[in-house]
């Protein structure tokens, strides 16, 4: 069977972005760009399901502008067969991306889609199960364990009390949480043959989707700054701070 | 102008959040609808008609809806939803699911975690981890927004007395089954509502130790959540993480032990009220948001801490 991962190009976890001083927008410029985490986490999941035999074939899709071909590149480099990039320069939000990537499901026809549940920037946390609206398919999200049996798959999902198990039917759209796998690292020479790999792109004109987006971001700001705190001494202090300065205990 | 809020329940009764996410829909002003969508519902529909503000509960009592399943609900929703202007869920991991769900059917976007109403139309939110907080503007005819619980105090449970109506819809999709759910059985606050959260990293070293931190919560009557290395390394269940892909807590007291402070733990932590560190590394960066941080190794302090309570 086929597998269809969605990968975003996003700041890189380990940056701390700030607002533009104008509130125009985040400011980006110079920093890390790098695969979304829980992308990561769905393309391992990927490989895996093709090491175990299950899937034959991995499609990386990502959309966004002609940067996050490093993106898929980096997808090709870990496992995956080929990729497709949706390209547009415009900020795209998750119905929009939703949308493009139902239409490379029409294309495609994958039995599994495995996306992150959020991506790190936006923190959404919307796509995957909007796609899997727009398909009508069953949706396995915030998975911590993914088990495909025949022609459906048992899900273990990260929810508020615990975890829940479900079965679900294919095709079916999958997100990943944190506890699904531990990714893995390219090594140079997948990198060097994830080169040769097949990327296809297409435009959202071509897929025939509307991208136009709804919602409008009128300002970014910092968020209130907490007044600088104090160190206390001893156990005895923190309990007399506690009690008589903040009035918590 | 008409808002719909989806309830957080347990069939018997309502959760805390759904009275969160009443007070967002207040903020925007209207007549409030409360949904109640489960199996044998009679006892949280009962209690959702008595919440303050609240003017009409509308009950959908099938077996399609008793676990929540996404497929199901966000049929449902879609259907009833169309005839709002809004539709509001609370940001947990079952509003998180279905919502979405529910609006890519009604063909809008959705607005994902708002923690303050500026007009009808407008709402901020948090992004990067907190580290950037939006001002976004809906031009979707219906509004489809979950909203982080602790940007809004909760109305109160009782004192409302909305009609009940039964809704006729039910629809199975057929594509998932529910199977089993491991909940972690806890006699301690929830983690999301808590006024007190006592919270253990890595530097716990394992999960024998957070017996530790137990014994503090018990004293303090509080709750215990963890960071990702915690539940990573598999000291505490994943439903204690806090952070930016965890649970979003704002207590009155914030206690870290044995934690770093990373940006993605912060985002789920730093509107507490009052923030206490105990970490060892003076120059850790959770003390950048601490208001009383003591450098201390934690073997120590805690128990210490614990006896002088
Ligand atoms: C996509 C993504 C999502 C994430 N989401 C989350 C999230 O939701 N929540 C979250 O928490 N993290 C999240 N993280 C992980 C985050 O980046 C950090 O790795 C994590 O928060 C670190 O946990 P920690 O502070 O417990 O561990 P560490 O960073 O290892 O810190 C341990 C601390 O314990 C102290 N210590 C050790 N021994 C003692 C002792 N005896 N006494 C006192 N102090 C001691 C050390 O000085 C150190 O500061 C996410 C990361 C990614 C990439
Ligand atoms: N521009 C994009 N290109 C490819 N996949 C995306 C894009 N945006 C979101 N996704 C997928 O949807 C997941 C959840 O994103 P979000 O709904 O934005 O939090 C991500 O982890 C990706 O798998």
């Amino acid at each position: 069977m086929k597998i269809l991962v969605a990968v975003k190009r996003v700041v890189d976890y380990n940056v701390k972005v700030r607002p533009k001083s104008d509130g125009s927008g985040v400011d980006l410029a110079n920093v890390k760009m790098a695969i979304n985490p829980f992308c990561e986490i769905a393309v391992e999941e990927a490989i895996r399901l093709k090491e175990k035999g299950i899937a034959t074939e991995i499609v990386a899709v990502s959309v966004g502008d002609k940067s996050s071909q490093e993106q898929i590149r980096t997808a090709l480099a870990l496992g995956a067969d080929r990729g497709i990039l949706v390209e547009t320069s415009e900020e795209l939000q998750p119905l929009a991306i939703a949308k493009l990537l139902k239409a490379v499901v029409d294309k495609e026809q994958p039995q599994i889609v495995i996306l992150g549940k959020q991506s790190i920037d936006g923190d959404n946390n919307q796509t995957g199960q909007m796609l899997a609206a727009l398909t009508g398919y069953a949706q396995g999200t915030f998975a911590s364990q993914i088990t495909v049996e025949g022609d459906s798959a048992s899900v273990i999902r990260e929810v508020d009390g615990g975890l829940q198990t479900l079965t679900l039917k294919l095709p079916l759209i999958l997100t990943t949480d944190l506890r699904l796998n531990e990714p893995r690292y390219a090594s140079l020479p997948n990198i060097m043959k994830a080169k040769k790999k097949q990327l296809d792109t297409f435009t959202p004109a071509e897929l025939g989707v509307d991208a136009a987006p709804r919602v409008k971001t009128i300002k970014v700001e910092p968020p209130a700054e907490r007044k600088a705190g104090i160190k206390v001494a001893t156990v005895a202090d923190l309990v007399e701070k506690l009690k008589n300065e903040a009035k918590v205990i | 102008m008409s808002i719909l809020v989806v309830a957080e329940h347990d069939n018997a009764s309502i959760k805390g959040a759904t009275l969160n996410t009443v007070a967002a829909a207040q903020k925007i002003g209207g007549d409030i609808t409360v949904l109640v969508a489960g199996q044998g519902v009679a006892a949280a529909a009962e209690a959702a008609s008595k919440i303050a503000g609240v003017s009409k509960v509308l009950v959908a009592d099938n077996a399609a809806y008793a676990h929540q399943l996404a497929e199901n609900l966000g049929l449902l929703i879609a259907e009833v939803g169309k005839s709002f202007q809004y539709v509001l869920a609370a940001a947990t991991a079952n509003g998180k699911n279905f919502l979405p769900r529910a609006a890519a059917l009604l063909d809008v976007s959705q607005i994902s975690e708002i923690t303050e109403v500026v007009s009808a139309d407008t709402f901020k939110r948090p992004i990067y981890a907190g580290n950037v907080i939006a001002t976004v503007q809906s031009t979707d005819p219906i509004k489809v927004i979950s909203v982080r619980t602790t940007g809004f105090d909760p109305v109160a449970a009782t004192g409302g007395s909305a009609a009940i109506e039964n809704v006729a819809f039910a629809q199975d999709a057929g594509v998932s089954t529910f199977v089993k759910e491991e909940l972690v059985k806890s006699d301690r606050p929830e983690l999301a509502g808590a006024k007190i959260v006592v919270s253990g990293g890595r530097g716990m070293q394992n999960g024998d130790n957070f017996k530790l931190l137990y014994a503090l919560a018990d004293k303090l009557g509080a709750a215990v959540g963890a960071s990702r290395a915690a539940v990573d390394a598999g000291f505490v269940p994943n439903d204690l993480q806090v952070g930016q892909t965890g649970k979003i807590v704002a207590p009155d007291l914030y206690i870290a032990v044995g934690i770093s402070g990373a940006i993605q733990h912060l985002a789920g932590m730093k509107d507490s009220k009052t923030i206490v560190a105990i970490n060892k590394d003076g120059d850790a960066p959770i003390f950048q948001v601490a208001d009383y941080g003591l450098v201390a190794d934690l073997f120590q302090a805690v128990p210490e801490l614990e006896k002088a309570l």
